[in-house]
């Protein structure tokens, strides 16, 4: 038993804590009813995503096109090869894990410290992986208009091949400049100038005569709506408003502004568990280190925070699911 | 603090290695059927839902029981520990889905056939 205890004389007894309900201690058992309030909350955030999408059947997103980098891959279409990726070292730091809880049964403190850092390391790549996956969404590749009802239009030429708003931008002497700190007394803070005004996207699609215009709607292969030139101009017209770039919590280029809200939250919620896992793997690892585990005769505190750190992957295999796959 | 239901007997390295292994032929799997996306899968419906998405949650709840089972030692505990914690998430999680994706699939309905203009 644990040094740190007050001792009551009570030890082994029934109501000093020897009964042991469903023959697990106490702290595994704890550890197993948080895990299944955080499945809870994990799948009311996947259902309300589900709820959204329901509701915006026609028009959501397609994954594909949203995540489809890779590292040092630019301009390569790579649909969910990197989330793949992610999750094959989450999975694989899974199991230097559970290797690390095996060790841990038979005493062997040596390989416990090898595998426990193997799994933190992996952790760290699996954090900075998402990291680089925000970002990416963030800044977002292509851009597009959005219009007064909310919608996105997006840019196609001939081939349906997507165009960027850079391609398209016509450049004008623009009427207004950013307002800057220094040239106003009561100056809080202006709204920022898009990097492409919309008179110099409509300026760039009247004169190229192969651009097309890219509605959310789906069609019933599952495809994004194209307009003909002449709904597109029509579209431009009258119902563009301003240009959006990359994705935010009010605006996304991909199409609804949920898909992104959703997106957020959702990987965010997963990415602080995972960096919260890390740390407490850090604790751990350097517990196992100094043989706090060793002298008390039990391992079961790596076994513990290997259930926390499944559980993460486990959460994961549903979020790539749901997120990408479906 | 050793337990019965957590001794093994021997190493577990071995099943360790082969649950490895059917995860990433699973999700190797997953991955190509979502990049290639084969027609006849996509194009059939089974109960409301293309063939394929049917596919991927299969596999993920098959992933996940090999998760929970193997790695988080559920095969292991105690039968009444393993029924508190996965038939209470089958029931609400089942619960929760079924009534969200039906309204949300109700409200799809409305902004589609109502008398409601919500797109200006």
């Amino acid at each position: 038993m644990e040094a740190t205890v007050v001792r009551t004389g009570t030890e082994g007894k029934t109501w000093g804590g020897g009964n042991e309900p469903l023959k697990a201690s106490y702290g595994k058992m704890m550890m197993w009813f948080f895990i299944l309030s955080d499945a809870l909350t994990f799948s009311g955030f996947l259902a309300a995503y589900g709820f959204s999408r329901f509701k915006f059947i026609d028009s959501w997103p397609i994954a594909d096109e949203v995540f489809n980098h890779f590292p040092f891959l630019h301009g390569v279409d790579a649909p969910m090869y990197y989330v793949a990726l992610m999750t094959f070292i989450l999975i694989f730091s899974s199991v230097t894990m559970v290797l690390a809880v095996d060790a841990g049964h038979h005493m062997k403190k040596g390989k416990v410290t090898i595998y426990m850092f193997l799994t933190i390391i992996g952790g760290l790549i699996f954090v900075g992986s998402q990291a680089w996956e925000w970002k990416n969404f963030i800044s977002g590749e292509y851009g597009a208009v959005k219009t007064a009802g909310g919608n996105i239009l997006q840019f196609v030429d001939a081939e349906g091949e997507r165009v960027a708003l850079s391609e398209i931008a016509v450049p004008i002497e623009g009427v207004r400049v950013e307002h800057d700190a220094n040239n106003g007394i009561w100056f809080d803070s202006g709204e920022e100038l898009p990097t492409y005004s919309l008179e110099e996207i409509k300026a760039g699609f009247i004169q190229n005569e192969d651009l097309l215009i890219r509605t959310q709607t789906l069609t019933e292969d599952g495809q994004k709506t194209i307009l003909s030139r002449d709904e597109s101009l029509l579209k431009l017209n009258t119902e563009a408003i301003g240009t959006v770039e990359g994705a935010n919590l009010t605006e996304n280029e991909y199409g609804a502004p949920l898909f992104a809200d959703f997106f957020f939250f959702i990987t965010g919620f997963h990415g602080f568990h995972v960096f919260s896992g890390v740390i407490i793997n850090i604790i751990i690892f350097f517990n196992v280190i100094i043989g706090t585990y060793d002298r008390r005769g039990s391992y079961e505190m790596v076994e513990k925070v290997g259930l926390y750190w499944h559980f993460v992957d486990l959460v994961w295999v549903f979020v790539f699911t749901f997120f990408y796959l479906v | 603090m050793a337990h019965d239901t957590t001794q093994h007997h021997g190493s577990a390295t071995k099943r360790i290695w082969i649950v490895f292994a059917i995860l990433s032929v699973v999700t190797i799997v997953e991955v190509i059927l979502g990049i290639i996306k084969p027609e006849f899968l996509t194009d059939t419906n089974f109960l409301g839902m293309r063939l394929l998405n049917w596919i991927f949650i299969i596999l993920t709840i098959y992933k996940a029981y090999y998760i929970a089972w193997a790695f988080m030692h559920l095969e292991h505990e105690s039968k009444g520990l393993r029924r508190a914690i996965v038939w209470t998430s089958i029931f609400l999680v089942s619960y929760l889905i079924f009534i969200l994706l039906t309204e949300g699939g109700y409200i799809y309905d409305i902004y589609k056939g109502g008398h409601v203009a919500w797109d200006f």
